[in-house]
Formats: structure tokens, sequence, C-alpha cells
């Protein structure tokens, strides 16, 4: 038996986009930028890819620039505005505790050649507070880049109230929308948000490939160079056979949306339900209902993540501790801590996620074993 | 149709594609988690380390993957330059390189580099004298491709090596997209310091490639976050197409010897019928096996226009490309064939045929009968004057 529950570090290909990427990997293998037919094909198939990408969050084609995933689209929209922003005078950033590391790491790199970042705190349920935000604010603050939503614990963030202060303020406003690209709506002409960054195999869509959106209006310098691809914005010849997928991705998950949103609640309401009847002590990281429906992470007393972790993992049950993008290496999640609710919660935090292939009786069955696993765990 | 353009990029080979296949549906893992999905991620990933590095002669821990050539050179020439520019603020290259490579050094010039372009002669090769003089003790880096996408011309890379070594402050990178696989080269004996590959013009898949980054040399990452390779370079692995690529290098090793001797007798025989059958036409680059990629052909027809040429062609089913495909729809005259000393005339009439794992005679054969077709009637519309 597996049992895949670490959906928010990686998602299996939907059979679905994977039939929509073949012909691009088997036949129309062309390179976009030549001039003959096999090349103006694949452009052809491109354009429709993009405008499928930029209708689902009602952006103009334009707008959409392809990445090879979520960290470069990051690394772009940080690198590229600050650097861009210099030349108005302008050096400051905000942002959270609570950011993936490609934004925090970015953020150090950007500190050390001499712009500043204010990191605004969260509170014991991972929100960023409004009033934070309002106060870092100053005269030469360029940009604000705040998450949608967490993908270590979930919690949702006001993205609409963050970014009407930066719009009020003249201030850009970048969101990792990584996590919540397909369950959250996500409309840029709505939402007062003039970059954001997606990635497609967090949506069961081909690993390598994501892209950032990229308001008409903002002026950024390119972080790679060296051809004509992307308009200039991002060289080197596309991902096709990926940009395909990608696109397919999205519109799968803007169609299915609500019922993907359903199962997910299905599955949550399981989880807590069954651990309830069991008697497990736990307590959940994050928010109670301001949440990404497929993360749930939660803390057992007195038991180390690392140890459980590894104990489901021999059940065939993988979940994740942490983030999973640590490289092998256990860093402890500076998202937990940022929460301040003490070293044991961080100790022993799991994280479940789940997909559109996993059913309620997993998840009782996932119970069943992690009621067995912490009873041993305590009893040593 | 008869695909000639295999320099642009190349058909997936069909055993790549059954490995990708096999890697979407079963391993599907991110390869930093920790649990049984994560390291059968990882495993397959630092398999393919192993096969890119015993191509290179590389150790496998020097292999970082990457969506591509483009970002491969990015990071490369950025990486060392901005960790290294304490040490001297001049950097080196040709005057012949991708755009991903001259790009980013014209993009460093603006940023106070000064910058050496060193010029090519009439095949494309820059000359060895050339880089000696151009080397001051405040050189940090040489950049020059092993293969040239749109001539072809084979650039001395072991020479240059043996040059840089008497200079331990400059680092060399070497742009290996269109050799590799295809003409051996061993980072150890050339004392190449970082080196760019990319899938898919080795029929693997579009969106990976890798940089070879010596043991010793550092560089500022391009793509900071999570951690990955190291730390060098960020972003949750393209896991499928790095199995891919390693596929893609471990089928090009299969008879490549005999392979690219095949290739060069058929582009000998190509030029042979072009030069005896047609008026005004000029193959550009090195025509000798150890001098050029026996794989890239490439003609100017003084007089015409590439484009023009490349859709009579399409009309004739035969895909070729005019100069590189990155740079297809702007400038005008080829940046690399003036660079040459070719004249504006030659410089805008050149064609680029190129062959791959697929291709056979008879293709080069049909294209020599489709050129024969489209140019006579087509130099007589441009009026260029009969012999
Ligand atoms: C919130 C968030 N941002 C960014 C990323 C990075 O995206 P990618 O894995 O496509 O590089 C991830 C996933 O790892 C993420 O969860
Ligand atoms: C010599 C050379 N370098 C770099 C590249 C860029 O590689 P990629 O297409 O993988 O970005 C190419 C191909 O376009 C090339 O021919």
């Amino acid at each position: 038996m597996s049992i895949y529950l670490d959906h928010a570090a990686t998602t299996p290909i939907d059979p679905r986009v994977k039939e929509a990427m073949d012909p691009y990997l088997e036949f129309a293998f062309g390179n976009p930028s030549s001039i003959h037919a096999y090349g103006r094909d694949v452009r052809a198939a491109i354009d429709v890819a993009r405008e499928t990408m930029a209708h689902s969050i009602h952006a103009d084609p334009s707008e959409i620039v392809f990445t090879s995933g979520g960290t470069e689209a990051d690394n772009m929209a940080l690198r590229g505005v600050m650097v861009e922003a210099r030349s108005s005078g302008k050096k400051h950033l905000i942002t959270s505790q609570i950011e993936h590391h490609a934004i925090l790491d970015t953020c150090e790199y950007l500190e050390k050649l001499g712009f500043e970042v204010t990191y605004v705190p969260v509170d014991d349920s991972g929100r960023v507070h409004l009033q934070d935000i309002q106060n870092a604010i100053r005269p030469d603050t360029a940009l604000i880049s705040i998450m949608v939503g967490n993908n270590e614990i979930g919690t949702l963030q006001p993205i609409r109230e963050i970014g009407g202060l930066a719009r009020e303020r003249g201030i850009l406003f970048h969101v990792d929308a990584v996590q919540a690209l397909g369950l959250e709506e996500i409309n840029v002409r709505d939402l007062p948000i003039d970059l954001m960054s997606i990635s497609a195999h967090k949506i069961y869509g081909p690993k390598g490939i994501g892209a950032l959106y990229v308001h008409k209006k903002v002026k950024m310098m390119p972080q790679m160079f060296g051809g004509y691809q992307e308009r200039k914005r991002r060289a080197g010849t596309e991902n096709v056979p990926g940009i395909i997928g990608f696109a397919k991705a999205v519109e799968l998950r803007m169609q299915e949306r609500e019922r993907y949103r359903e199962h997910l609640e299905k599955l949550r309401t399981e989880l807590f339900r069954a651990l309830k009847e069991k008697q497990i002590d736990f307590v959940q990281n994050g928010h109670a209902d301001q949440s990404l429906l497929h993360i749930v992470n939660l803390s057992f007393p007195g038991i180390d993540s690392e140890t459980l972790l590894m104990n489901l993992d021999i059940a065939g049950i993988a979940v994740s501790s942490g983030s999973a993008c640590t490289s092998g290496t256990i860093r402890k999640s500076h998202v937990i801590q940022a929460l301040h609710v003490g070293e044991e919660r961080v100790d022993s935090a799991i994280r479940f996620s789940f997909g559109q292939s996993n059913t309620t009786e997993e998840i009782s069955y996932v119970v069943d074993i992690l009621t067995n696993t912490i009873q041993r765990l305590s009893k040593t | 149709m008869i695909y000639l353009d295999n320099s642009a990029t190349t058909p997936v080979h069909p055993e790549v594609l059954t490995m990708l296949t096999d890697v979407i549906e079963q391993c599907y893992g991110n390869p930093s988690s920790l649990h049984h999905m994560g390291v059968k991620a990882e495993r397959l990933v630092e398999q393919a380390r192993k096969v890119v590095a015993e191509a290179l002669d590389a150790a496998p821990q020097e292999i970082l993957f990457t969506s591509g050539g483009t970002e491969a050179n990015n990071m490369a020439i950025r990486g060392i330059v901005e960790q290294y520019q304490g040490r001297g603020k001049h950097i080196i290259t040709t005057m012949v390189e991708h755009p991903s490579v001259f790009e980013v050094f014209a993009y460093l010039e603006e940023q106070g580099f000064r910058v050496t372009y060193l010029p090519v002669d009439e095949v494309g090769r820059i000359r060895l004298h050339d880089v000696e003089k151009a080397m001051t003790n405040e050189t940090i880096l040489v950049s020059v491709m092993h293969v040239n996408n749109e001539v072809g011309t084979v650039q001395p890379i072991e020479e240059i090596g043996a040059i840089l070594a008497q200079y331990p402050k400059a680092l060399f990178h070497v742009d290996a997209v269109q050799s590799y696989g295809k003409i051996p080269l061993s980072v150890r004996k050339a004392k190449i310091d970082a080196l760019s590959l990319s899938a898919h013009k080795l029929h693997g898949p579009k969106g990976v490639g890798a940089l070879y980054l010596r043991k010793q040399v550092v560089i500022k990452p391009l793509f900071i976050g999570g951690g990955q390779e190291n730390g060098m370079r960020s972003g949750t692995h393209n896991v499928p197409g790095i199995a891919g690529l390693a596929k893609a290098t471990i089928l090009a090793k299969i008879e490549q010897t005999r392979r690219m001797n095949q290739f060069q007798s058929w582009k000998e025989q190509f030029i042979e019928a072009i030069m005896d059958k047609l008026d005004h036409v000029v193959v550009n680059g090195d025509q000798t096996q150890v001098g050029g990629a026996p794989y890239i052909i490439n003609l100017s027809f003084p007089g015409m226009k590439s484009e023009v040429l490349v859709h009579a062609l399409e009309n004739e089913h035969v895909l070729v490309s005019s100069k590189s495909a990155c740079s297809s729809k702007n400038e005008k005259a080829s940046r690399v064939l003036s660079a040459m000393g070719l004249s504006d005339e030659a410089a805008t009439s050149s064609i680029r045929v190129s062959m791959g794992y697929q291709t056979e005679q008879q293709d080069i054969m049909d294209c020599v009968e489709a050129l024969e077709r489209v140019v006579p009637n087509l130099q007589q519309v441009m009026k260029v004057r009969k012999k």
C-alpha cells in the first residue's frame, strides 16, 4: 500500500495533461523561433496555451511570462522589479517572515546588494496583519511580496487588502500563488495584483515549467538574456510540451475547481474526525478556516516529526515535515517558528497535503497507522 | 517533410520518449522529499548526474541541472563574474557566440566590465595569439563556444585551455550546446571551469540542460530558494527532463564515431553536388572534419534573402533554417557571417542545413534537388548575374 499525501511538494501529472503534451513530445517538436512550418505550428500552439493561462486569471496573454518554475518566477519578480526600481531611487521591499525560501533567500541576496527589506511578522495562525504592512511602508518602498497561501501551514493571506494598500501608495504588489493556483479564485483585474508566480507541478502539470504574470505597466529588468523569447523578458528555447501541459493543467483546474474543493473538504473533515475518534493529541498549525484546502499541518506533542515521518514512510505513507525544498538537509521550519508557538510544536509538525486521487478510506487508514505509530513512539 | 534544422531543435528519440513517460507515470515524487517517493526520484536524478558527468569526463557533483542552454550560459557567466569581480573587471568572449552568451556580455559591458570580443578568421575560428594578446592580469573569465550554431566551426578549446592555465585568475567557460554528445570534449583535458549543454539539441526534451562547474569554482546562483543542486540552482527538479537528458546522452554515444563519419561524407557529397549544379553559392565555415561539425552545413546565395530561400524550400518539403533559430526574426545580417568577413550580401542570404540521428542520406540528396529546383528560378527573379 502506498498513499501519497505530499501534494504540496509535488503532484503526479494528470493523464489528461500528459495526453495533451504527447503530440509535442512525439512529432510537433519544432523550435517556436524557427520561421518554417514546424516552428510556426508550435508557435501557434504556445499562443493558444498562453491565452488559456491568461484567461484563467483574467490577464492579457502578453502579461504571461513562462519560466522554468515557481522558484525562477519568484526570483525574477523580486530581482527584476527591485533592480529596475533602483533607477528611481527606491530601494525598500516588504515581505513576510513565512514566505517560501525562493522569496526569503532572494530578499537576503537583495539586502547584500544594498536593498532594504522589512519582514513583517505573522500571528499564531500565520496571518499577516494589515497594520504591520502599513507601518512598514516607506516613501522608498518599491514592492510588497506576500504569498496567497502558505506551503507549509496553508494559511491564506488578506491579499485584496494588502494589495489595496499597495495600490494606494503606488507600490507594486507581487504574490506567490504557487500553492493557491487552481484552488483559490484569482482574478488579476479584480484583485490589486501586479505580479504573480505560479508553477505547473503543483497542479498536476509537468515539472520544469512555471510562469510569472506581469501587469502591463510593470517594468522589470530581465534576469536571463539571449533571445527574443517571451518578449525579451525571458530568453531560452521554450519548453513547448511543458507550456502545453501547464495550460491544460490550468484549464482542468478551472473546470473542476468546485468539485476539487469539495473533494478536499471531505478529506480534511475525515482527517479531523478520525483523529478525534482515535483521541490523538494534536494541535493544528495554521488557521482553522482561512486555509488552503489541500494542506493540513499538525503537531503531535512529544513526537519528533522526522521519526514520525520515517515510520509513516515505512508503512507506505508519504507526508512531509517542514517544506520539501530543503534538499535533504533538514532545516527547522521557519514558518512554524514564526508563529511563536513554542519549539516543541516546531519539532513535532507534520504536513499532510491532499490530492485528487486520495480517498476518505485512505485517510482513515492513515489515521490508524498514525495512531499506532504515535502510541508506540510515546512509550519509548 | 524533410527536417534538416536539427541545430535549432531535434525530435525526441523514441527511447527517450518511453523514458519520459515511465518517469512521469511512476516516479513523480519531489527529489527533495524525504519519503520513498522522494528518494526514488532523487536516485533517478543522481543516476542522470553520473551519466552526464561521465560524458564530459567530470565528477557527478560537478554537474548542475538547469532549464536549458540559455540558463546554463547566463548562470555560468553572470555567476562567475559576480563572484569573482573583486579580482578584476576584464572578460573575454568571441564575436561569434550564441546570443545567450553574447547578450550577457553586452549586459556586463553596460554594468562597467571591460569586454574583449575576439575576432574570427574567414572560417569563423578565433586565433590563439589573439587570445594570448587579450589576456591581462585583470581577466577573470574567458567564454568560447565549442561548435558554432550557425556555421559549425569548431574552436580550439584544448589549446585555449592550455593558454588559460597560465592565468590562474581567469576562468574558462565553454558553450557546448551544439557539440554535446556529438563531438567529444574532456573538461579535464581542456582545463574547462564551466561548460553549458542542452538536451533538446540531442534528441532529448526541451526545458532541460546542465552546467558543468569545476569543483573548486564557486558562483553566485541565478535562482535561489530551496537550495537544490548544492544551493547553486534552486527550483524543484525537472525529474523526467533530467532522466531524458541522461537517456539522450547514453543513446548519443552509440556508434558516435561512425555516425559522425557518415555525416561528414554526406556533407561532402552535398557540397560537391551544390557546387557542381548551382552558381553563385558560397559555402561558409570549415569543411574539414576536425575543423567543422559534420552535421552543420551553411551556404550563402548572394543576391537572395535567406527567408525567401527557407520558404521556397519549405514548399519543396524541406525544412532548413535562416541563421540560428534564436535570432531568426530580427537582425538582418548574420553577426557570425559578418564577423567572418562576409559581405552584407552573403551574410543576409545564408541558410543552414543541419542533421540529426533520424537524418538519412536520401534526405540530404533530396535537399540538393530541392535547391536545384528553387535556386535558379529565384536567382532569375532576383536578377542575380550568371557567372
Ligand atoms: C509557495 C511556493 N513558492 C514557490 C515554490 C517553488 O516552486 P517550484 O518548485 O516550481 O520551483 C513552491 C514549491 O516548492 C512553493 O510552495
Ligand atoms: C550554441 C548555443 N548555445 C546556447 C543555446 C541555447 O540553448 P537553449 O535553447 O537550450 O536555451 C543554443 C540553442 O539555441 C545554441 O545553439
